[in-house]
């Protein structure tokens, strides 16, 4: 198990590295940066900016040193914590990701076991169900829920919820809660509002889990094991929960992989829907308006987030599936 | 004389009962699967439409008319046992400083088949103005008068009856508002009503389709190729291209798809053409696309590397292209065909979230997510509801898609019930 451990840390410090080259890169790519708009607006409003001005700004800012250069510069600072500063926003990056960090992971880990817990039940039941009015809703319902986009089923609630239940909606708090100190209030009002987002992420992640848990228990069902339980007289639920259920799981865990990214993926395009304070809003406006460093940053906590829940799935991969760590190790 | 031949032909098949070819099973189990048969045929239609979308579109997709802005879906209606359109005058709200409109029945057209209209050019050879159905300018119908009395005006969606200023609003606007003249304008077909600039949004969803359908197809292919070549390659030669191949698919899949897609598409020069930055979007896509293809391809290559038929290709002296290329893609093909078809609804989605957010083809280029663009604030979506329609044929196209792959995947796996 140790040996596993250190060999998939190793890969990953690799993945990380390779990952922080090739965003960097692909955000430094595009030619300009958030200075000339700010040089832009500058001259705008009637200041007379010379070319040494010019020259001195991106001096300071490193813009005109040669892209490695940039990239060692930047990753040599980024790994003490400092991501650099901001065009746009005036200020350090590390100021600015950190809350929207926690609220992007908070949604993600949440939606997730959310979508765990709903689907292994319903998966379990549309398998042992097969071929019923319920099997079909809920396959029908796994159809609708990755067909649907998520910025579509986001606009979707949040119309129905300001046409319907009349709330005042977008962010994540009320007017007179945003700057408040957290209140059994507050928590309230935050829970009137996360429920959109929290709806939009579970049904994409529930549908694809439902999808393969059924699949998978259907497979399992099949085996010669689940007979010889069955034909030793075990009550059917025990058969189902105890010995089919246990071995259908780990594909399961495997899944994280997948269902992961498109977690992410869908938070940052709700949160934009939905005017969130989380990292999807910024990290777009960022790359729209090439604000380089914050770009980067975001890109790669994303990934890193990605990574570290890969991580995780195989570890607990291993832990649930001895196959696996005698395999590795 | 064909008919005798094609039975002839059946009859052949019915005798060799037995010897039904790979592809044949496949289809049998496919055809069995009616709902997959459903989303094909749904998704047959739909490229038929795309194809002819011109023709079949009122209107062309840039056709502005400022008079008709937001111009709710028209009513159709019928007079004298015809379908027909009233026409929309406009009243300039004095307070909300908005148009409301009114049904004008007094200068109804009807609905005709095969009208003159604006001039498009069908498969980019063809220069016309025939379109499948539309409402010409002419005097008004002749039954029209006796509707007009029957017609009310349709309130502006903007003032709800819940508005607690608005028996005000309209005292108010008797007594001392000017008067603005009512403009009466010629009756217009719009069915599912029209956008900001007063284009109909059905003309403009049909010629959507054709970029938003065939991204994916486009993007999936490019996927395809360089997935094959990657994949086949890395499971067949093996070894440190092998550990290149998968460090570099690694890496790609660490990036969440959407951010990675999202930063591609910011780098892309934004002064192209539109078929420039169509291509440039399915590249996009594609770039992200090909790795799990290689994936699963080099899995493949890499479980038939060790079977007995592989090594007797070798002993007879096969090149290792040949090996690839004749005896194991063909192997994989009804394979690929699957992930490429599970494949195409992720591109189209991601075309469309990436239009939606403004980073993937933009206006004027017309595609579903750049329509959806438009339905992107809450207050407008409340007011003008009929944006969201474009949404509709999206989630026909992916749930039609996912359906027709999973119906394959059944149907090549010959050990599924």
């Amino acid at each position: 198990m140790l040996t596993f451990l250190v060999r998939r840390l190793a890969s990953m410090a690799l993945v990380v590295a390779l990952v922080s080259v090739l965003g960097f890169i692909l955000i430094e790519l595009p030619p300009g940066s958030a200075l000339d708009t700010k040089i832009a607006q500058l001259r705008q409003s009637g200041g007379e900016i010379s070319q040494e001005q010019i020259n001195a700004l991106e001096d300071l800012y490193g813009l005109r040193d040669p892209v490695h250069v940039k990239f060692t510069k930047w990753i040599t600072r980024a790994v003490t914590g400092d991501f650099g500063h901001s065009f746009t926003m005036d200020m350090p990056v590390s100021k600015l990701i950190w809350s929207r960090l926690g609220f992007s992971i908070g949604l993600s880990v949440f939606a997730l076991c959310i979508s765990w817990g709903i689907s292994i039940p319903l998966g379990v039941f549309s398998a042992t169900h097969r071929h019923t009015l319920p099997d079909y809703v809920i396959q029908i319902m796994q159809f609708l829920g990755v067909a649907i986009p998520q910025f579509l089923f986001a606009l979707v609630l949040l119309v129905f919820s300001a046409s319907v239940l009349g709330q005042e909606v977008g962010t994540l708090f009320s007017r007179e809660y945003q700057n408040a100190p957290w209140s059994l209030a507050k928590g309230l009002d935050f829970l009137s509002h996360v429920w959109i987002p929290v709806v939009v992420l579970i049904a994409g992640g529930t549908a694809s889990l439902t999808r393969i848990m059924r699949a998978n228990l259907l497979d399992v069902l099949g085996q010669q094991y689940v007979q010889t339980a069955r034909s030793k007289g075990l009550h059917e639920t025990r058969v189902i929960w105890r010995h089919a259920v246990r071995n259908a799981l780990h594909p399961l865990v495997m899944a994280l992989g997948t269902t992961l990214p498109t977690l992410i993926s869908g938070e940052v395009v709700i949160s934009i829907v939905l005017n969130l304070p989380t990292t999807g809003p910024l990290y777009i406006r960022a790359l729209i308006q090439k604000d380089m460093y914050l770009g980067v940053t975001f890109l790669i906590m994303l990934s890193m987030l990605l990574i570290v829940g890969n991580l995780i799935a195989d570890l607990l991969l291993a832990w649930v599936d001895p196959r696996v760590r005698l395999d590795e190790s | 004389m064909v008919t005798t031949a094609a039975a002839r032909a059946t009859e052949f098949d019915e005798q060799r009962g037995a010897e039904i070819s790979q592809w044949g099973l496949i289809w049998r189990r496919f055809a069995r699967n009616r709902l997959s048969v459903w989303a094909g045929y749904v998704l047959v239609a739909m490229y038929a439409t795309a194809l002819f979308a011109p023709f079949i579109a009122p209107y062309a997709a840039d056709h502005i008319d400022t008079n008709h802005s937001y111009a709710p879906p028209t009513r159709v209606r019928f007079i004298d046992g015809w379908p027909a359109v009233c026409a929309l005058s406009q009243d300039l709200d004095p307070f909300l400083l908005k148009w409301q409109y009114a049904d004008d029945c007094s200068q109804a057209r009807p609905i005709e088949v095969l009208v003159r209209g604006d001039t498009y050019v069908l498969f980019g050879l063809v220069r016309t103005n025939l379109h499948l159905f539309g409402v010409t300018e002419g005097p008004p119908m002749a039954g029209a008068s006796a509707l007009e009395v029957h017609a009310t005006p349709t309130p502006a969606r903007g003032a709800a009856s819940s508005d607690p200023l608005a028996a005000f609003r309209i005292q108010q606007s008797e007594s001392i508002a000017p008067k603005v003249e009512q403009i009466r304008n010629a009756p217009r077909l719009y069915l599912f009503g029209a956008d900001q600039q007063g284009r109909d949004v059905l003309s403009r969803i049909l010629e959507g389709s054709r970029v938003s359908l065939t991204v994916g197809l486009v993007g999936v292919f490019l996927s395809l190729t360089i997935g094959s070549v990657m994949g086949a390659t890395s499971g067949y030669v093996g070894g440190s291209w092998d550990n290149v191949i998968q460090r570099v698919i690694e890496v790609i899949r660490s990036v969440p798809t959407l951010p990675l897609w999202a930063a591609i598409a910011a780098a892309l020069p934004r002064t192209t053409t539109v078929v420039q930055r169509y291509f440039l979007i399915t590249v996009v896509l594609s770039l992200v696309g090909w790795t799990s293809l290689a994936r699963e391809l080099r899995g493949k290559v890499m479980a038939y590397r060790t079977l007995d038929y592989i090594a007797a290709a070798r002993l007879a002296g096969c090149s290792d292209l040949r090996i690839i290329l004749s005896h194991m893609l063909p192997n994989a093909a009804s394979h690929i065909i699957v992930v490429a078809t599970l494949a195409v609804p992720h591109s189209i989605l991601g075309e469309t979230t990436l239009s939606f957010l403004g980073l993937g083809m933009l206006p004027p280029a017309v595609s579903w997510g750049v329509l959806l663009k438009d339905a992107q604030q809450l207050d407008s979506i409340l007011i003008h509801p009929w944006m969201l329609i474009p949404a509709i044929p999206v989630v026909l196209t992916v749930a039609a898609y996912f359906l027709l792959g999973d119906g394959l995947r059944d149907a090549v796996d010959p050990y599924s019930s």
